[in-house]
């Protein structure tokens, strides 16, 4: 149950010019893994996800590229191909979940639509008893299933919505931002069903968001995007303890952390980040940058390799340009 | 801050119910029923403090705000402001006073008129209050407010619209329009909460910069506790209008002794995978702030809980000065990761 996506390039193709979302993004996802995708606003990071699920909003289009699920690519399938594939194997928990649902349909007859469609020979009986299943597996009362979402608080609506993406027993689940609007105590139990989904079904996890605290306590990797871009890939630990990319080095320290005494100084990265229908030749992080030198504004660096299982995409990493005050690992901040 | 000096800004037993009768015959039958968003809060903000309102979605944290600074009027309890009881001042005498308090609300995408040029934006409240002496006394000041904000060179931006700038510029902009009447109180709510992890400490940063600037007292309302603990002096932490627990930030986040606190602060998530939490997952939401149950509001999620949390309500009691709690069985407090720099600090004292 690997994904792999290579080089992918998605663009918005508008009357005033092609919005360059996601570009040459290349990464991998083993099986069993839960992964966290994290950036800004605007990095790219849902554009990803909608991606690989075949499923971009208009005007958006694969401009070239390869999406491999277990050896196939499923950026070529056809539009019927990729319906079957699509919620049988790999399935999303959208974001806000409090308007995702269908307000004037039962919950139970919104996640029995999907098990129907996908597999002719079920009854409906038999989805009823499998949503009840399925609703005990994210710690609902099975007697809800015939409820409707306004009958549902927040964090009961986005379980709903778990439960839906869960109907047709997917491997390979993508969350997108799963606890945005969601208060911490509630945030802080979904997060442990979806650790939970990891460990005991084997789903693999795609986790988007933007906040790191999060994935830090979710996941086991993390991709850092940047404007389309990603800037490092690693391990959770790695990547905390020792980022390499000037860009996830001010991410990590401008986050504030309830453990540190109140005397600490949060680090902030100056700009904001480019419009990406005229996006910043070479790194697209340079005009940002404390290090930024000439090289920087005309080549983009390649993700490379740093330490094992470790890529970042910046020249001071690879070693093309030097600056005494750049160091892997945390950042310093005075 | 120190507790010689008087509170800027203090409320008692303040109260906002809101009314929620169904219609017409819940009222002949007289079952007046209310939704009671602020119930009994009771806080005292020093100058140049900033006070943190904290805890979940409806508990009741933004009417406060909106209380302290005269926003809405309430139902019971009253605000006193530098001296003056905000309820029975003069209507001149209030607006008067107005100008001495100021917002920052949480959208800087729709707290902008989009119609009003950066210029006329931070102007309008020096206009609105009769402050600037002369045209060119209020072109002083805005370039002032600008140059506060770090918005530079205020020239650039003087004559630019809202569509033209970023979250984070824009919500400089409604900073610059909050301090340009020289404020000595700010109810700043959730400032930060829209805008990206990159921009956010710059923006907290500005609001520390111009805190001891311009000595401003702040209330900060949000549901971000670990932006509380870094940015705050004391906090309060509410839960469907009552406050549960109040202190200072090391009192109440660093050594949280109500139940529904220490739920609270365990259920943050933690920026450092090294750092692994004993995690609390506290079950259930918030109940429904209308028709609120007796005893502690608590109780129903606390696991703690027992007959005397189900009859009577606890009321805020000092635990040792400063810190006071409302719970009938407070716990043992909850300290927090062990942080090698803090015991660094510690072994440097001794």
């Amino acid at each position: 149950m690997s994904l792999k996506v290579e080089n992918l390039v998605v663009y918005y193709c508008m009357r005033r010019g092609d919005c360059r979302a996601v570009e040459d993004v290349t990464f991998e996802i083993e099986s069993g893994d839960s992964v966290g995708l994290v950036g800004e606003s605007g990095c790219g990071k849902s554009t990803v996800a909608f991606a690989i699920l075949r499923m971009l909003p208009e005007p958006g289009e694969i401009m070239s590229g390869h999406i491999y699920f277990d050896g196939q690519d499923i950026a070529r399938l056809s539009v019927e191909e990729m319906r079957s594939f699509r919620w049988t194997k790999i399935a999303m928990v959208f974001q806000g979940a409090m308007n995702a649902l269908n307000p004037i349909l039962r919950v139970s007859d919104q996640v029995s639509e999907a098990m129907l469609k996908h597999n002719e020979a079920l009854t409906k009986e038999e989805a009823k008893e499998k949503t009840r299943e399925l609703f005990k597996l994210v710690g609902m009362d099975p007697e809800r299933i015939d409820h409707y979402p306004f009958e549902f608080s927040g964090g009961m609506k986005q379980r709903a919505m778990i439960v839906m993406a869960l109907a047709c027993d997917p491997k390979f689940l993508i969350a997108d931002e799963p606890t945005t609007a969601l208060d911490v105590t509630v945030q802080a139990q979904i997060m442990q069903l979806l650790k939970r989904l990891v460990k005991e079904l084997g789903i693999t996890l795609m986790l988007i968001t933007h906040d790191l605290s999060v994935v830090a306590e979710t996941c086991n990797n993390v991709i850092i995007m940047y404007a389309g871009k990603i800037v490092e890939t690693g391990s959770v630990l790695e990547i905390f303890q020792k980022p390499w990319h000037p860009y996830a080095q001010g991410l990590i320290a401008s986050i504030p952390s309830i453990e540190k005494s109140s005397d600490q100084t949060l680090a902030s990265i100056p700009g904001s980040p480019p419009n990406l229908l005229d996006p910043p030749l070479g790194c697209r992080f340079h005009p940002r940058c404390i290090y930024a030198q000439d090289l920087c504004q005309v080549e983009d660096p390649p993700l490379l390799e740093v330490s094992r299982k470790h890529n970042a995409a910046c020249h001071l990493a690879s070693g093309r340009i030097k600056d005494d005050k750049w160091s892997p690992g945390k950042m310093e901040v005075e | 801050m120190s507790k010689s000096q008087e509170p800027i800004v203090s409320c008692r037993g303040l109260k906002k119910w809101f009314s929620v009768s169904a219609g017409f015959f819940a009222q002949l039958v007289g079952g007046e029923t209310y939704l009671k968003a602020v119930d009994g809060v009771d806080i005292d903000v020093y100058p140049e403090e900033l006070y943190c309102l904290a805890g979940e979605s409806g508990c009741g944290k933004t009417t406060t705000g909106k209380l302290l600074v005269g926003l809405i009027k309430p139902t019971e309890g009253e605000v006193i402001f530098g001296g003056e009881n905000l309820d029975k001042v003069s209507r001149r005498r209030l607006r008067q006073l107005r100008a001495k308090m100021q917002t920052i609300f949480q959208d800087p995408y729709s707290s902008l008129n989009p119609r009003l040029s950066l210029y006329d934006t931070i102007a309008e409240p020096l206009r609105l209050n009769k402050i600037a002496q002369d045209g060119a006394d209020e072109e002083e000041r805005v370039v002032r407010a600008l140059e506060a904000v770090q918005l530079v060179p205020a020239s650039d931006f003087t004559f630019r619209y809202p569509h033209e700038l970023s979250g984070g510029q824009r919500q400089r902009v409604a900073i610059a329009r909050a301090i340009v009447v020289n404020p000595e109180f700010i109810v700043a709510d959730e400032p930060v909460s829209m805008l990206d992890v990159s921009i956010r400490s710059e923006i907290l940063n500005l609001l520390e910069k111009i805190r001891r600037e311009f000595h401003i007292a702040y209330v900060y309302v949000t549901h971000d506790l670990s932006v509380a603990s870094y940015i705050g002096d004391r906090i309060a932490i509410m839960y469907l209008g009552k406050i549960m627990e109040k202190g200072t930030i090391k009192q109440v986040i660093h050594g949280s002794v109500h139940p529904y606190s220490q739920a609270l602060i365990s259920a943050v998530p933690s920026p450092d995978p090294t750092i692994s939490r004993k995690r609390k997952v506290l079950p259930g939401e918030p109940g429904s702030p209308i028709n609120t149950p007796p005893g502690c509001l608590f109780a129903p999620r606390c696991e703690f809980a027992q007959e005397q949390c189900r009859r009577d309500e606890p009321l805020l009691e000092e635990l040792e000065p400063g810190h006071w709690v409302a719970c009938w069985f407070p716990r043992a407090p909850l300290r927090l990761g062990f942080d090698p720099a803090d015991a660094l600090k510690e072994k440097a004292k001794a």
